[in-house]
């Protein structure tokens, strides 16, 4: 069985115009926001809400009382960046594996890159900096959590990429089957934390994997967020040669592109990203298959297009998401993870029945 | 001039190409014949720079190739591969745009690139295809306009005197009659135009003698003959293929065609 794919085959020969597009998904990703602010327990009339946001940043507007002001700046704002910072993450991280891999099944959760980290991530919690040796570093969780999900993201990354080449391409096959063997592992390393943990640390591990942004606090999520603006700013830098790398490796080289030095680069820069995004928000299945796929039906696969408005789109969800997770069963929390899962597992079915089942298996 | 010196390539046990000398001159072009596996590939990925001789080195205009970072090598160097990928659905536009963006360049002067290139190629009605939906023969003549593309894009920056060179790998393999002696003569009046020097792999010895200046016969990894094609000698080529030739005058254009006669040849 061999499988080379043929991603989003867009009918027609024009391509959507990019600029409505991005305008369209910044509207969308300003009013998520918005709304996102605005809801929850302490419910903030949205006027209100941009009235305190002006005047925050010099412009007319009245500023909320005292006690509405804090939920706003310290229990949502970072809650709504933090969703905001995975999503763009993870669907740019989802984008650029599936050039690399010139497969669109490739999926940081699907093919074990978040499982790795988040084996490396429990492994760290249930250890504690103590327990990994490193008190005498003066390093805290919240630093030392992002670093350990990237090595565990890089360790499962180059795994994968081994495990699934053959003749310097990666079929979807052998990567979904590294991808299982990798996934095992990875839950292999998780069960064993959880068997050696005790019971606060096993908690608080099973509901960080579960994924969600419930412990977003300014404090917390700052080294994390670093890590992911860097990365994902690297990778958007890198479409040009994303499109190249996406032309085969072969083409790629004509064409002058170093190919083993940037798929090395690339593949570093996902498990860098992937990493900080798993450490502060656990495991979020999904966005990184399913908007990239979404986007290139619409925009197309010329990466230069296509990341922008992926980055939008990724945002937009997860704060979506992370707002529904907040309202459907109010005052109780659903993991946004758990609920992604629900929506992204059939429309993964779907996507390969539909283009995989045609074009591939 | 590129210049491969004593090049042998050994992948296992297996000698692809062994002790071969050869060189492309701008303003020239090459036929590289021989059977099935007597290394035609594996020589024009040699003169790529895709691939490493095990012995010998590859020379561009006296520098090593491999010395030479995969940037700088694409704007003196054209390849078109056997199987030209598909891949992602680029359209043609798009994958031709990539081709001419191996250089800073404004989007006129791009967009002039690629429609001359596409024009050169008889391309220019599948612009707006995607590469994925193209037959064999559509896709190859895409990923010729956009060899001719990038090296047009690539002499924008060349320094004075280094012609480029367009490496072909059976080209012609899936078009039709018509539109193989299209692609020919659009390589054929490259290299007159542009002083560039071409390889290219053909199975067709009468277009190889129609349009090639130069032939080299390989067999087993080895070359068995070189020279003009004019003097391509019949019973070399006979005792290289296993089969007798007929080589008929053309009635009208002068020139040879050679056709396979399928007899065994004796001893």
């Amino acid at each position: 069985m061999s499988l080379s794919l043929s991603v989003g085959v867009a009918p027609g020969p024009g391509r959507r115009a990019l600029m409505p597009a991005l305008a369209l998904l910044a509207v969308a990703a300003a009013v998520a926001t918005l709304v996102a602010l605005s809801t929850g327990s302490v419910a903030l009339p949205l006027d209100r809400t941009l009235s305190h946001l002006a005047q925050a940043v010099g412009l007319p507007g009245t500023p909320l009382p005292a006690r509405d002001a804090a939920v706003l700046t310290t229990l949502r704002l970072p809650r709504v960046l933090l969703a905001a910072a995975v999503g763009v993450t993870l669907a740019v991280a989802g984008a650029s594996l599936q050039a690399i891999f010139r497969n669109p099944l490739a999926d940081p959760g699907l093919v074990g890159v978040s499982s790795g980290a988040a084996c490396a991530g429990s492994a760290t919690m249930i250890l504690g900096v103590s327990g990994l040796g490193l008190a005498a570093t003066g390093l805290s969780l919240a630093t030392l959590l992002p670093a350990m999900a990237f090595l565990g993201a890089l360790v499962a990354t180059l795994l994968i990429l081994g495990l699934a080449r053959s003749d310097g391409r990666c079929s979807a096959t052998g990567m979904l089957l590294a991808g299982i063997a990798v996934n095992a592992l990875g839950a292999t390393g998780i069960g064993l934390c959880s068997y050696l943990g005790d019971d606060q640390a096993l908690r608080q591990m099973t509901f960080w994997m579960m994924g969600g942004f419930g412990a977003a606090a300014w404090g917390q999520i700052g080294p994390a967020l670093v890590l992911m603006a860097g990365a994902t700013a690297a990778l958007m830098a890198n479409a040009r040669r994303l499109d190249l790398y996406a032309l085969g490796e072969r083409d790629a080289f004509l064409l002058g592109l170093d190919p083993h030095r940037f798929a090395t680069r690339t593949v570093l820069l996902v498990a860098l990203g992937v990493g900080a995004a798993v450490a502060v928000s656990g495991l979020i299945g999904f966005v990184g298959l399913v908007v990239p796929h979404m986007v290139r039906l619409w925009l197309g696969p010329v990466h230069r297009r296509l990341l922008p408005a992926v980055a939008l789109a990724g945002a937009t969800l997860l704060i979506l998401a992370d707002t529904a997770a907040r309202s459907i069963a109010a005052p109780a929390e659903v993991p946004v993870g758990l609920l992604l899962g629900a929506v992204g597992a059939p429309v993964f079915l779907w996507l390969l029945r539909s283009r995989a089942g045609r074009a591939i298996l | 001039m590129l210049h491969a010196e004593e090049v042998s390539v050994t992948a296992g046990r297996a000698r692809l190409v062994e002790g071969l000398s050869v060189a492309l001159r701008p303003g020239r072009m090459l036929a590289i014949l021989g059977p099935n596996g007597a290394g035609k590939s594996t020589l024009l990925s040699l003169l790529s720079g895709e691939r490493r001789p095990t012995l010998g080195r590859v020379r561009l205009d006296g520098r090593d190739l491999h010395a030479l970072p995969p940037g700088r090598l694409a704007r003196r160097r054209a390849l078109v591969t056997q199987h030209p990928a598909a891949g992602f659905a680029f359209s043609v536009d798009e994958a031709m745009t990539l081709a001419t963006e191996i250089v800073p360049a404004g989007a006129a002067e791009r967009r002039r690139l690629i429609d001359e290139s596409l024009r050169a190629a008889g391309a220019e009605g599948l612009r707006d295809r995607l590469l994925p939906q193209l037959s064999g023969g559509e896709r190859q003549r895409v990923a010729f306009a956009r060899a001719l593309a990038q090296l047009a894009a690539g002499r924008r920056t060349v320094e004075v005197g280094g012609a480029p060179y367009l490496l072909l790998d059976e080209p012609t393999a899936s078009l039709d009659p018509a539109h193989q002696h299209h692609l020919l003569g659009a390589a054929r009046s490259w290299v007159e135009r542009v002083g560039g020097g071409c390889a290219v792999v053909l199975h067709d010895l009468s277009l190889a003698a129609r349009y090639c200046d130069d032939g080299l016969l390989l067999a087993g990894g080895r070359e068995a003959w070189s020279g003009a094609m004019a003097d391509l000698p019949v019973p070399v080529l006979e005792r290289v293929f296993g089969t007798r030739f007929a080589r008929l005058p053309l009635p009208d254009a002068g020139g040879w065609v050679f056709a396979a006669t399928g007899q065994g040849v004796g001893g």
